[in-house]
């Protein structure tokens, strides 16, 4: 900003609000819970600095690393199926939504995001009556087909609880990688596609070789969205589950474990130092896959101005 | 482009993937607001029957309406939805446009800086939210939902509209810069106008998560008269669990502003996107 130069002010302007909002609510308390951390109660009530002390009993003392890798392992797992099941079933719908002059596009695409505004309250609820063997959709349902003998009471089985609730979570999110690779797919000018056309490259190897590369920012954006999601997800697990995220912690993810440490459960009293820990961890995991997107995949995409 | 492009098969077969994909997706709303209307007998005897005359009664909404006060509670969640949905996307599309359009010292840092509360959820920070929200006074008032969700949502707005705003021609606003138009004036009448189905597709993703969610409300607002209609029909389905009608009554209930909410937002969304504002 050398001499002469007048001051932007206007740069200002458009800043500061949302950064002084984003300051006060966000980035201030996140700090304090992380400065938290490095801190627990000493003797006669008070509080002592403990350095890195409660990291390495997370990571390194057994009553608490079992769980922290339990509840990693899980989450990473829970992860995977969304970008192998999630992120593909979105692109391809919207490939397909895009297709040009397709009828009722817009029902479609409004009634396939209907999952995805729904309160994971009400999903939760509707899926364990649906899985339940009790009420019986699903085992009706099955029995219908003639493949009864498939079903089992998958929410309640060790193995296939996490997948099962990692499948409901992909069900309802479905719409997001939809809504996103679809606004990008329609922000493709017609000129680029229309000189496909005329060298010849139409249907699927129109889509694999000039609308995927184009909107390969997009599905980075949506990586990137689902990894964060994925790592602070919570609620669903809560509310099917509980905060035990039984059976057995087999569901138990980083944010149930989280919430169980800080605030407690059943006779174990919660422990805010430990839970700034964990909150830590959590932090410095998305950190690590936020940084790899950013200067892994961001900086290599090439953007196009049309 | 008059020409069809499409073979019948093909369009076929993309209805079928379509139609086959809708069903999934709707098929628990269904089975939500259908059974909501039958009789606690039918309910268990024949979940996926529509509910005809004789299985009819409407026990569960009289439960419901009977029990909570879901018109104040529908109230306070829109005034927290729409009014925190108004300010994160001025101060988004604001900051987004500083941060994609001029080139400052800071700006990169401003940008990670911005960015850095996508990754961390909020929550994360309760403990001291609280902390302030009671010496400012706001505990229990619907203004310290506002003020926590704006903060929520701003990230990912400003990540997402400086994307898009990257993409608007330079040309035109050097046009609006020689026609002697302010940096405001280009800001709200040319780039604005321009990102409008970004600001959509914020819109809705920035709607959804205040809408549902079940946290701050609780800890934040949790008095009767500040309560949202995610945490009332929590705490009406804790207390009515084994009461299946009511239940699916206040579930249908809880659905359908947030449907009716969506749907037109939707038809924004649609407008917003197909009237295609960058070709």
């Amino acid at each position: 900003m050398a001499r002469g130069k007048p001051v932007r002010w206007h740069i200002a302007v458009f800043l500061a609000p949302a950064v002084l909002v984003y300051t006060a609510l966000m980035i201030i308390p996140l700090f304090g819970t992380l400065g938290q951390s490095l801190f627990n109660k000493g003797g006669e009530g008070g509080v002592d600095f403990v350095g890195l002390a409660n990291f390495a009993t997370l990571f390194g003392d057994p009553r608490w690393s079992e769980a922290f890798w339990n509840a990693l392992g899980n989450n990473l797992w829970f992860f995977l199926i969304h970008m192998l099941v999630q992120n593909p079933i979105g692109i391809a719908l919207a490939a397909i939504l895009s297709t040009p002059r397709l009828r009722m596009a817009a029902f479609y695409r409004t009634a396939i995001f209907i999952p995805t505004i729904l309160s994971f309250v009400i999903v939760g609820f509707v899926w364990k009556l649906i899985l339940s063997p009790i009420w019986g959709i699903a085992p009706g349902m099955l029995d219908a087909v003639g493949l009864k003998s498939l079903f089992a009471p998958w929410l309640g089985r060790e193995e296939y609880a996490l997948t099962t609730l990692a499948l409901i979570s992909v069900w309802q999110f479905v719409g997001i990688p939809m809504m996103l690779i679809y606004a990008a797919l329609l922000n493709i000018p017609d000129e680029v596609l229309e000189a496909a056309e005329m060298d010849g490259i139409t249907g699927m190897s129109q889509f694999w070789k000039i609308k995927l590369p184009l909107i390969l920012p997009s599905i980075g954006i949506i990586s990137i969205l689902t990894f964060v999601g994925n790592f602070n997800a919570f609620d669903l697990i809560y509310v099917a589950q509980g905060a035990l995220a039984g059976p057995d912690f087999s569901t138990d993810i980083l944010g149930t474990f989280l919430y169980r440490t800080f605030f407690g459960f059943q006779l174990q009293l919660g422990d805010p130092y430990m839970g700034s820990a964990i909150a830590g961890a959590m932090f410095a995991i998305i950190l690590f896959g936020v940084c790899v997107y950013l200067w892994g995949i961001q900086t290599r995409l090439r953007r196009y101005q049309f | 482009m008059a020409k069809a492009r499409l073979s019948p098969v093909r369009t076929i077969a993309a209805h079928a993937v379509l139609i086959t994909y809708t069903i999934i997706a709707l098929f628990p709303v269904f089975v939500i607001v259908v059974n909501s209307f039958k009789s606690r007998r039918a309910i268990f005897a024949e979940p996926l029957a529509l509910p005809w005359p004789e299985h009819f009664d409407l026990v569960g909404y009289q439960t419901v309406l009977r029990q909570g006060d879901f018109f104040l509670y529908f109230q306070n969640s829109m005034i927290v939805t729409v009014v925190s949905l108004f300010f994160v996307l001025l101060f988004g599309a604001m900051a987004a446009f500083a941060l994609s359009e001029y080139r400052f010292r800071g700006n990169t840092l401003m940008g990670l800086y911005l960015a850095l509360g996508i990754m961390i959820p909020i929550r994360l920070g309760t403990v001291a939210i609280l902390q302030i929200m009671v010496e400012g006074g706001l505990v229990n008032t619907l203004t310290a939902l506002i003020l926590v969700y704006t903060a929520q949502g701003l990230p990912l707005a400003v990540f997402i509209l400086s994307e898009f705003m990257r993409t608007v021609s330079d040309d035109l606003k050097n046009a609006g810069r020689i026609d002697g138009l302010s940096e405001y004036r280009i800001f709200f009448t040319l780039v604005l106008p321009l990102v409008r189905p970004a600001m959509a597709t914020v819109a809705v993703f920035t709607m959804i998560p205040i809408w549902n969610d079940l946290w701050f409300p609780l800890i934040l607002a949790p008095s009767e008269a500040t309560k949202t209609i995610t945490l009332g029909s929590q705490v009406f389905i804790g207390q009515f669990v084994t009461n299946w009608n009511a239940v699916l009554a206040a579930l249908s209930l809880a659905i359908l502003p947030v449907l009716v909410l969506y749907l037109v937002f939707s038809r924004q969304l649609i407008r917003g996107i197909t009237a295609g504002a960058v070709k």
